[in-house]
């Protein structure tokens, strides 16, 4: 098994942490190897935001990936930008709010993210709702070991608050159809 | 105020065994561990999150951190802290690694023990601030004016960032030499999962310190007390008052800079001190080597691309191998020799323009082909961009 992951928004999302959580179930809290690696500009918010994770159950050579399995997107420009290099067959998923302009005439999922977080009473959690909304579409990790990274990761008094968002996001990922 | 290396509080500070960091925190987790009480430096992209780290975590295990104002300041202040005592260190990239030029010479010629990270990023001058490279590989041999040797180790995981900046720390200390970890912005960056060492498992060298009577210590000879060339350490504030200079200096440690014996007969015991030492000190990893005809020869992150193409060579029944070298400096000329004995033809992967190419090309046999797999501009080399070598080759 290997699959590799791009998670791109803009930055102050948090995709770089959304990547982060992936890679430290996958290594830490399951039995795979996993690095991730980021790219973003100068800019502490704004401008395009990549996370890149690869997760294998084989020793990671080259620690980018070359060919992309799963793309999230959180943003438009990041959408529009970080589409290149999929494979055949990449599943792809938008939350239909942060990037409208989606219909590209393939089948993608659409998971209403933001609006999980905001139901929630804190945008600040979308990017975990979509952690969530990946591993129901994707199946590629147990949930329980993605919920102990979540845990692990956040701090300490917003732990309820990112679980919510987490398992939210995975009902709607586990319910959502490629359309 | 001594520092005490306190295991427990270390590892209470460190957290979980098991983690997911990235290169450079696992830099700052090694410096830890080996008992590094000092850390002065100046941050700067790629290189930044050690110097965070170290902010973070060397207060709490009673060690000092300096934010000083630039880099030459913090090499500057790193070489004093091991003079009062401490396993020190500072962290950089290229354009503070070029700053820092003039005292890791200084460093050498007073036989400072202290450990310099680079975190290499493009050149020459500020380049690609948050892109890796490889382009210092020289300048860490060469840099500094004069004769000299250098030790530098190159990680090309997040888990060798770690020990390898143990390693770094005890060379260090036994040499009693500034030693470079030369780490880049793509393994700098890269998070992967480390397994925190226990005490029991780690190797520290400790420093030997100075221990003869007061008036018959020599400060800058072989050590009194050992079969070493390595002179025992007169810890500032000891008792034991030390003359320290970068001028060629007498046993005393004084200035003698005007005749040729003396300053031959420093600069041969500074160099061979290390050299004579060359097989112990380089280390190397070999992957499929055994049948190999062809075989890469890399080092840090482009080390990572060269083990995929050769998983991918192997897939195809190609006889491709890999030696990795952990130890770039002082160079593992024997194994490289021994290599060009073997296969036809080594392809040097460097994210450069070639400078450990040159290195290869002395040591290997006449009748063994060299080839450069040179990269620059931020990026690694990708596998299949290094199979096109290979395919070139059959």
């Amino acid at each position: 098994m290997k699959q590799e992951v791009r998670i791109c928004g803009f930055g102050g999302q948090g995709v770089i942490l959304a990547g982060f959580i992936i890679g430290k179930a996958a290594c830490v809290f399951s039995d795979y190897n996993s690095v991730q690696s980021q790219s973003y500009g100068p800019e502490a918010r704004g401008g395009a935001a990549r996370s890149e994770v690869i997760i294998s159950d084989e020793k990671i050579g080259y620690p980018r990936p070359v060919g992309i399995d799963i793309v999230v997107a959180m943003a438009q420009e990041a959408f529009d930008t970080y589409r290149d290099d999929l494979r055949e067959n990449a599943i792809i998923i938008v939350d239909p709010d942060l990037v409208p302009r989606n219909d590209i005439g393939i089948p993608i999922y659409r998971v209403n993210v933001q609006q999980i977080a905001e139901g929630l009473g804190n945008k600040i959690v979308t990017n975990i709702a979509m952690v969530g909304a990946l591993i129901g579409i994707t199946k590629i990790l147990d949930p329980e070991a993605v919920k102990k990274a979540v845990i692990d990761s956040v701090p300490k008094k917003f732990v309820e608050l990112n679980v919510n968002a987490f398992e939210q996001g995975l009902e709607a990922g586990l319910n959502a159809r490629p359309e | 105020m001594t520092f005490e290396r306190d295991p427990v509080r270390i590892r209470r500070v460190l957290g979980d065994k098991v983690q997911f960091i990235q290169g450079d925190m696992a830099v700052a987790y090694g410096g830890l561990l080996a008992g590094c009480s000092f850390f002065g430096g100046y941050p700067i992209t790629p290189a930044s999150e050690v110097a965070e780290g170290m902010a973070r975590l060397l207060p709490r295990v009673k060690g000092t951190f300096i934010q000083m104002e630039d880099e030459i300041a913090g090499i500057a202040s790193t070489i004093g802290a091991a003079w009062g005592g401490a396993k020190s260190m500072t962290a950089t990239s290229g354009p503070g690694f070029s700053l820092m030029m003039e005292n890791y010479g200084y460093a050498i010629m007073t036989e400072t023990p202290c450990v310099i990270a680079n975190v290499q990023r493009t050149g020459p001058s500020t380049g690609q601030p948050t892109l890796g490279a490889q382009g210092d590989m020289m300048q860490v041999r060469w840099g500094s004016h004069g004769d000299m040797e250098a030790i530098a180790l190159c990680p090309s995981t997040v888990q060798e960032c770690l020990d390898m900046t143990i390693e770094c720390f005890n060379l260090a200390e036994k040499y009693r030499h500034p030693v470079c970890l030369m780490t880049d912005g793509e393994i700098g960056h890269l998070r992967e999962k480390v397994v925190i060492p226990d005490e029991d498992e780690l190797e520290l060298f400790e420093r030997v310190l100075a221990t003869v009577d007061k008036d018959k210590f020599i400060p800058f000879s072989e050590s009194q007390t050992r079969d070493s060339k390595v002179p025992d350490f007169p810890t500032f504030g000891t008792g034991y008052h030390t003359y320290v200079t970068g001028l060629t200096h007498n046993d005393k440690g004084f200035p003698a800079t005007d005749k040729q014996p003396d300053h031959e007969r420093l600069i041969l015991r500074l160099t061979s001190k290390i050299t004579d030492d060359r097989e112990k000190l380089t280390s190397i990893e070999e992957i499929e080597l055994d049948d190999a005809e062809v075989a890469f020869v890399s080092f840090g992150a482009s080390a990572r691309p060269c083990e995929s193409a050769v998983w991918e060579a192997r897939n195809k029944g190609m006889k491709v191998g890999m030696l990795r070298l952990k130890t770039v400096w002082p160079f593992p000329r024997a194994e490289i020799e021994k290599l060009s004995k073997k296969v036809s033809k080594i392809i040097v992967v460097e994210m450069s323009l070639g400078q450990i190419y040159h290195v290869v090309k002395e040591y290997a046999a006449k009748d063994c082909e060299i080839v450069l797999a040179p990269k620059v501009g931020g990026d690694m080399h990708l596998p299949h961009e290094l199979m096109e070598y290979l395919e070139v080759s059959n």
